[in-house]
């Protein structure tokens, strides 16, 4: 599989938007071609969702395909998985990924193993989004990255998309798709990317190349990475706000990475990871999330599985800390440029 | 198809001619420029809800879960059986306490709007479900609140900097600046560390009525949730244990009757009440005034006996409005009426007690006009004190290496490793 993968059906118009559009959009154009689709969650009818996700849905698309729940996330999950079992295509919202506990027996027990323990019987094809993630001072119960959670049980597939291009077609492919997804959308950048300076102004996604989106229906396979930047010095993997987060601390250094978007973690595009790291001779994983048994552990087995005769230097990891997000020290916790600079010049070292 | 096997099992629908199903989505009586209608509610007299004795069986007080426990009348007159016939000052101490409440919500929202800090909430038209409450309480009965009860702590007389620092999450917050704004914990008022994850607090304060109970202590608990929240498992898990054990635990469900964009129907609202959630636990239920403050007091004061005695949890619904947005995150005019909350026919807590105040002789509009400019003082001075602190984002803050305490009682390898590498990077970066 190559870049070119993206699948475009119609070459429709091309319209500037941010994540939040694109995901919007998204939602839009699978209501549209599939009756099977439907939206739900909390505030995210009448609304249109707390960060305006699902907004204008509702109006469009009636109270029957898009409507808001009562506060249980449990709920929500184990609602999704009977509609499923209909023969809908559910495509829920928790509110925040801080929110996601209540419904992780219905995530984990059920939607992750129907397939498996009913052999292909019923299947729970649906897709949960969730804003997650730091940077918007929201204190540990709105800042939170437990997508390790989710890669760590079987049946269940995981995506974080970057831009708002990916995030459409990412979203498109995931709602397509049989299997139960989370999509966990890096909430600090859907207004515009973040380059990890927090004392800077912040930039939105206006003129930005992967801000500019097809109006209709395309999609990108679930398991196929994005390389956001070629080079040979050493390959750096990543994902949702990290990705721009590296690619400016990158472009400050001045160091020749390729920076690999792994764009889906569960499936996870190994043959790119791999033969960037074979070229590369080094590598760098960077996440936000916390690191023991964070994601990045099992980026590092992978690679040292099998790139160990490649490898130059250590492989190396930027992680969140193991502690919850502080809300006043939260640009102390953020893995921001600081802390991958540092890593960058230490496995450049020798 | 027929049925093969003669089970008894209904034939396949198709070919019946049946009507379609339909889903019921709810909608709320009015959105964004239709005029708001209070015309369906019904509300019972002020002297309609009779009181039962604190050792009812709740099978004999069902109908109190779907009426309305009130005290206060449509002319500020104290009237019926749950008339708690409280002194002149009591009436006065509410008065101030509520009134405090809403100086300080002004006060911190205003902070928030200058950037001072992250978040706020406000709990404007709800002062009377915490207040009440909290005078009713002794002192060292456990609290369990949701993020709209900081009148507890006011009503405890904790100190208002205090309460600001957390808010401003800086080198004075006891809470080391590691919570959202608002998420107080103050042990030492009997008040419990907030989460941000709905009605987890619960089955928490259930389970601490289950240990004073086990231990054969005297002391109480009480925890709060919005009627949003009451649709989390948590809720009903608590209400399972809250009635096989008896708990001596008062379940307070604050029915502000909208749950950020969501009006309470859909938490069921428009089958039945919160109160009646109750019934079917075989639980004493109480739905409440929840902008009378004598109504709350006397409720709780009623459930507490109760607990006190033996007779096990009280669930209490209180009727209120939430008259504000949920919080400094959202505008309320995107989603309902503007004209609801003025139109909301049970009033205003501060106004309904300050009549009463009035039409008992103790109190008059001089007063409480005086009364409200010394409690902007009040706050504003103690926020002036709060900020020399520091206020959010501003350097002032608990030292970085502090974040890696209190994850365990002991400090792994792994954290230490972390916080020296942290250190070690920041000063390699000159920061
Ligand atoms: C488990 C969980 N799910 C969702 C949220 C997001 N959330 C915060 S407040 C709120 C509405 C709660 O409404 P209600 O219980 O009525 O309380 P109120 O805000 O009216 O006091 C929601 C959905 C959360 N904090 N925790
Ligand atoms: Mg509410």
């Amino acid at each position: 599989m190559s870049m070119t993968d993206t699948l475009i059906e119609t070459p429709a118009d091309v319209q500037q938007m941010n994540m939040i559009q694109a995901i919007n959009s998204a939602m839009d154009v699978m209501m549209d071609r599939d009756p099977t689709v439907v939206v739900m969650g909390e505030d995210v009818g009448f609304f249109g969702g707390v960060f305006r996700a699902t907004a204008g849905l509702q109006a469009k698309h009636g109270k029957n395909r898009v409507f808001d729940t009562p506060i249980t996330e449990c709920g929500i999950i184990g609602v999704a998985v009977g509609m499923g079992a209909y023969g809908l295509r559910p495509v829920p919202e928790i509110q925040f990924a801080d929110y996601i506990y209540p419904a992780l027996d219905q995530l984990v027990s059920e939607a992750a193993r129907l397939r498996y323990r009913s052999a292909g019987e019923f299947i729970a094809p649906m897709t949960v989004r969730s804003p997650f993630g730091g940077g918007i001072f929201g204190g540990q119960t709105h800042s939170q990255s437990p997508e390790g959670i989710f890669t760590h049980c079987s049946g269940i597939k995981t995506v974080i998309p970057s831009t708002p291009y990916d995030a459409k077609g990412l979203l498109i492919a995931a709602i397509e798709d049989n299997d139960p997804t989370i999509f966990f959308e890096p909430k600090r950048i859907y207004n515009g990317p973040f380059d990890g300076h927090y004392d800077t102004p912040a930039k939105s996604w206006a003129g930005h190349a992967d801000a500019q989106v097809p109006a209709g229906y395309y999609r990108i396979p679930l398991g196929k990475a994005r390389i956001a930047r070629e080079g040979q010095a050493l390959t750096i993997l990543c994902y949702g706000t990290m990705v721009h987060v590296v690619e400016n601390t990158v472009a400050a250094h001045g160091v020749d990475a390729e920076i690999i978007d792994l764009r889906s973690l569960v499936p996870l595009d190994i043959d790119t990871i791999e033969e960037s790291v074979r070229k590369t001779g080094r590598c760098l994983i960077v996440h936000e999330a916390t690191r023991t048994s964070g994601f990045g552990a099992e980026l590092l087995a992978q690679v040292q599985e099998r790139c160990f005769y490649h490898l130059e230097a250590p492989i190396e990891r930027v992680t969140g800390f193991d502690t919850p997000y502080p809300h006043s020290l939260e640009w102390a916790y953020f893995p921001g440029p600081v802390r991958i600079r540092e890593a960058i010049n230490k496995i450049m070292k020798d | 198809m027929s049925d093969p096997i003669g089970s008894g099992v209904t034939e396949g629908q198709a070919g019946r001619n049946l009507p379609p199903l339909r889903l019921h989505v709810p909608e709320p009586p009015a959105r964004p420029g239709e005029s708001a209608d209070f015309t369906h509610f019904d509300i019972p007299a002020a002297d309609a809800a009779p009181r039962p004795d604190e050792t009812a069986q709740p099978g004999d007080m069902r109908d109190l879960a779907y009426g309305l426990v009130r005290v206060l009348d449509e002319d500020g007159a104290a009237v019926g059986a749950w008339n708690p016939k409280l002194p002149p000052e009591t009436h006065l101490r509410m008065l101030r306490y509520m009134a405090l409440t809403r100086a300080f919500d002004a006060r911190m929202f205003r902070a928030q709007r200058q950037g001072k800090t992250s978040f706020y909430m406000k709990s404007t038209g709800e002062e009377a479900v915490s207040i009440g409450a909290a005078l009713a309480l002794a002192r060292d009965d456990m609290c369990f609140p949701s993020y709209r009860q900081q009148g507890i702590l006011l009503a405890r007389d904790w100190p208002l900097v205090d309460m600001m620092n957390q808010i401003y999450s800086n080198t004075g917050d006891r809470l080391k600046g590691r919570q959202l704004p608002i998420m107080y914990s103050a042990r030492e008022a009997g008040f419990f560390s907030i989460s941000g994850n709905l009605t987890t607090q619960y089955p928490q304060a259930v389970g601490w009525a289950m240990a004073s109970a086990a231990r054969g202590d005297t002391r109480i608990a009480a925890t709060w949730c919005g009627e949003g929240s009451t649709a989390e498992g948590d809720f009903h898990s608590a209400c399972t244990f809250a009635s096989v054990y008896r708990a001596p635990v008062i379940m307070n469900v604050v029915n502000n009757q909208w749950a950020i964009s969501s009006f309470s129907g859909f938490a069921g609202a428009e089958a039945t009440t919160f109160a009646a959630r109750a019934v079917g636990y075989g639980i004493a239920g109480l739905r409440v005034d929840g902008n009378d403050i004598l109504a709350v007091y006397a409720a709780t004061r009623w459930a507490a006996d109760r607990a006190r005695a033996n007779g096990g949890p009280t669930l209490i619904e209180h009727f209120t409005y939430r008259v504000e947005g949920h919080s400094t995150s959202d505008d309320p005019t995107a989603y309902r009426s503007a004209e609801e909350s003025s139109l909301w026919p049970l009033g205003d807590p501060i106004a309904r007690l300050k009549a009463h105040c009035i039409t008992l002789g103790i109190w008059d509009e001089d007063r409480h006009a005086a009364m409200d400019k010394e409690l902007a003082e009040l706050v504003r001075d103690a926020a002036r004190e709060a900020e020399k602190n520091g206020i959010l984002g501003h350097g002032l803050h608990h030292p970085m290496e502090s974040m890696f305490e209190d994850v365990f009682e002991e400090m792994p390898w792994h954290l230490k490793e972390q916080q020296q590498q942290m250190l070690d990077e920041w000063k390699a970066a000159g920061l």
